[in-house]
């Protein structure tokens, strides 16, 4: 598979012991097959097949079950994600604000499109469907960090802080 | 604990939270009581803390102790106030007056000049709460707040939610000991039953009778639910309501498993709402040590406890049959009903399942009575309604109001009308499973019927307010992306309804539109309406009907005229500039990113359509007002 080729699998001995633990916690929670998702994409960023072969054999499900419940749920990305990763409100409070054009800006300035990474890894962009904060509309988020009340103008700029130092824009 | 417990906590918080809530002159007497002379409560719901409110409040702590008053002063971080476009939003009693747009320097003038010597900083306050004679109104006094009705929001922005004392302090958890104490079952859910309350997440069917079904199931293992996740693009009560006030939230599902007889609850919330989603394990954590969930609460013998799951981004689940599946673990797919969840729900066993704010009003129903709450709303819809207020409109924020209010006064009262002079045109309610209100709607009373009759829903709650710069057939084009997106792909309607929906409103905005397409359009959406297997199938094709309903006119200038008369549909624009008023400043030209304007200095500029890009950069650049867009 093309996916695989281009992004090797890179697990270490201690995120598969951490996925084990995981495992264990939810064996035997009714519907525990989420929350192992959910915390199995936490150690690796994401959910290569290798992790969702782990799970299944973890947890006595089929491949396919697991398969069908991680591409199922748009949290969960079967491809690496960047180190910061972007993601642009298109809810919308946002969209009547033009946030579209705030996700035209950030493409054009990384050379990517919304669900793709930088080939650096340093970024990618994803668009969601409200964070909740309507009243800073527009707003995109790069990790846990919210930027609002945006003009595409000022997307270089808050880039250009992550690609100098690695930390969050004042 | 016992119910003397309960109300030693109650009343040792009781004037503190008094404080906050009644009027300045009464609360200032009040506040010598309490200890400290002064609170000062902080906006820590999620708009605020991504305007900064984390950083106002750490420099606030620090000038208190920098200004030696930190044991005079009770600092509060609180939920949200509702003004979330003010924010980072600070509030001090027993004054009562209102900081707004904080910053960390602005809050140490704060400190030093109001709280130690006495003197409010009048040039920081929510410029409306000042009169031009310089007196000052309290927050309760403004226009945003004056019409609201508070039920469900009524603790939201007035105590500290990871404080569990501070709930109590406002009856918290009375209304549970008195279900558990003194009334039936049936007593229970005839109550909600009077009070007339119906279901806030979007189809409005009466709580009670829920409760009733759901006790009426023989089963040995029941469960409650609470559907958290909160997908309407634009609605944030249901997470305000959990960042502010998540104790009522686990009170209320106490007292419906009490009703219906179950003993394990689950909360189904999104995981986009991290804060949400802390407050209330922390809550829950707060409730199981004071015994209020866990075995034999209030030594009644009732055993109750709530787990927490957490959703992964698929709208479908807000669907209840869908949610129900995906706490099961599966691909959150709906499924037919009958079965009702009431029969068999998760699990495969008899479950209610209620929406956040419909479990908000719960406690307060139970202790104030049926005919309290009845008091409030229509005819059929009792109650209050919290809407999400966003768009074009001066207010952004929370409002809750009795059933009934009209949307002048949401729209033009407290949300204080629409900025820079523009026009209201349309307001869309029920996300993309609601329609677009035109302008001449504006008096219509907000209740369930009335958005129905108007080919809209009451849905979630959120109000996205459009003005002229909105073109209806981009926002059609906009929530049926949304849908295709969001479709699991179970039924063959919702799954390729929404694809050719779509497909039919990208060729009229690009210009290829024909007029039969309006007729297809129609056609397919009735024939989604009635197949389609559940309710977001059913409902995709509202936004398409609502906006030809009023404003087929705009869609037949995009067919007939091929022109976007809101200038939005990038195919059917193209700017110009005008010669006249070009001063040949060749500010465009630079900052063009295709290089497609030439021209040379002082004289005017022309653009190269077959370039353009129709970006708009060279419109908000140019000084000379020279460009139009056409």
């Amino acid at each position: 598979m093309s996916e695989k080729t281009l992004n090797e699998f890179k697990g270490t001995a201690e995120q598969e012991a951490a996925l084990k633990d995981v495992i264990a916690k939810h064996h035997d929670q009714p519907g525990g097959l989420m929350p192992v998702l959910q915390e199995a994409q936490g150690i690796y960023g994401y959910l290569p097949l290798e992790v969702q072969q782990m799970v299944a054999d973890g947890l006595g499900v089929s491949l396919s079950e697991v398969y069908g419940v991680a591409t199922f749920y748009s949290q969960f990305s079967l491809t690496p994600k960047g180190k910061h990763q972007i993601s642009v409100c298109l809810g919308t409070a946002c969209y009547v604000k033009g946030s579209d054009k705030i996700l035209e800006a950030v493409e054009n300035q990384l050379g990517i499109k919304s669900g793709e990474c930088t080939p650096d890894g340093l970024f990618s962009i994803d668009s969601c469907r409200c964070v909740g904060a309507c009243g800073l509309a527009p707003v995109m988020t790069i990790g846990e960090e919210v930027y609002g009340k945006l003009v595409p103008d000022q997307v270089k700029k808050i880039l250009d802080s992550y690609r100098t130092e690695g930390g969050a824009a004042e | 604990m016992t119910i003397n417990e309960l109300n030693e906590i109650r009343k040792s918080k009781s004037d503190l939270i008094k404080v906050r809530r009644i009027i300045a002159s009464e609360a200032e007497k009040l506040a010598e009581k309490t200890g400290y002379r002064k609170q000062v409560l902080v906006c820590g719901g999620t708009g605020c803390q991504s305007s900064g409110s984390k950083k106002v409040l750490a420099a606030l702590e620090d000038e208190l102790k920098a200004q030696g008053i930190e044991d005079e002063i009770l600092v509060v971080r609180t939920g949200c106030f509702g003004l979330c476009s003010l924010g980072p939003i600070m509030i001090v009693y027993p004054e009562g007056v209102f900081y707004a747009q904080a910053t960390p320097e602005g809050v140490r003038r704060v400190v030093k000049e109001h709280l130690k010597e006495g003197n409010i900083c009048k040039d920081l306050l929510y410029k409306e709460t000042v009169h031009e004679d310089g007196s000052i109104i309290s927050l309760a006094e403004t226009n945003f707040y004056k019409k609201q009705r508070r039920i469900a929001l009524r603790n939201c922005g007035v105590i500290d939610p990871e404080n569990i004392e501070e709930y109590i302090g406002t009856h918290g958890y009375e209304a549970l000991h008195k279900v558990l104490t003194s009334m039936s079952q049936d007593d229970v859910i005839k109550e909600v039953l009077d009070s007339g309350i119906r279901g806030r997440g979007g189809a409005g069917f009466p709580t009670g009778k829920k409760w009733m079904f759901a006790k009426a199931s023989q089963n040995d293992v029941k469960y409650v639910a609470c559907n958290a996740d909160e997908g309407d693009p634009g609605a944030f009560m249901d997470r305000s309501i959990l960042e502010g006030d998540p104790h009522a939230i686990i009170e209320a599902m106490a007292i419906a498993a009490y009703a219906i007889g179950a003993h394990q609850g689950f909360v189904y919330v999104r995981a986009e709402y991290p804060v949400a989603v802390h407050r209330l394990s922390v809550a829950l954590d707060q409730a199981r040590e004071r015994g209020l969930l866990g075995k034999d609460i209030f030594g009644t013998g009732f055993d109750f406890d709530i787990e927490i799951r957490l959703g992964a981004g698929a709208f479908v689940c807000g669907e209840e049959t869908a949610l129900m599946t995906s706490i099961e673990g599966h691909r959150g797919e709906p499924r037919p009903r009958p079965p009702f969840p009431a029969v068999k729900g998760l699990f495969g066993k008899p479950t209610v399942l209620n929406n956040v704010e419909t479990l908000a009003n719960i406690a307060q129903i139970i202790r104030k009575g049926a005919a309290w709450y009845a008091s409030m709303g229509t005819e059929t819809s009792k109650g209050t309604k919290v809407f999400a207020l966003g768009g074009k409109i001066t207010n952004v924020g929370l409002v809750e109001v009795p059933m009934g209010t009209t949307l002048r006064e949401v729209v033009e009262e407290i949300g204080g009308g629409i900025p820079n002079g523009k026009k209201f045109k349309a307001a869309q309610t029920g996300g993309p499973s609601g329609g677009c209100i035109p302008a001449k709607y504006i008096d219509t009373p907000i209740d369930y019927e009335h958005l129905v009759a108007l080919g809209s829903m009451m849905g979630s709650g959120g109000l996205i307010v459009m003005d002229e710069d909105t073109c209806m057939v981009d926002i059609s084009k906009f929530y049926l992306e949304f849908t295709v997106d969001e479709s699991c792909g179970k039924c063959t309607p919702c799954r390729v309804g929404t694809k050719r929906l779509l497909q039919i409103l990208e060729k009229i905005t690009s210009g290829k539109g024909e007029m039969e397409d309006i007729d297809k359009l129609e056609e397919l959406a009735t024939h989604m309406k009635s197949s389609s297997l559940c309710a977001l199938g059913q409902s995709a094709p509202n936004p398409v009907l609502s906006t030809l309903k009023s404003f087929r006119d705009e869609y037949e200038a995009h067919i007939k005229d091929k022109k976007c008369p809101a200038g939005v549909c990038k195919s059917l624009l193209s700017y110009e500039i005008v010669a006249d008023k070009c001063k040949g400043c060749t500010l465009c030209a630079r900052n063009c990113p295709v290089k497609a304007i030439n021209g040379t200095v002082k004289q005017p500029h022309v653009i190269d359509q077959s370039k353009c890009i129709k970006c708009g950069v060279c419109m908000s650049n140019c000084k000379f007002n020279a460009i139009i867009k056409k």
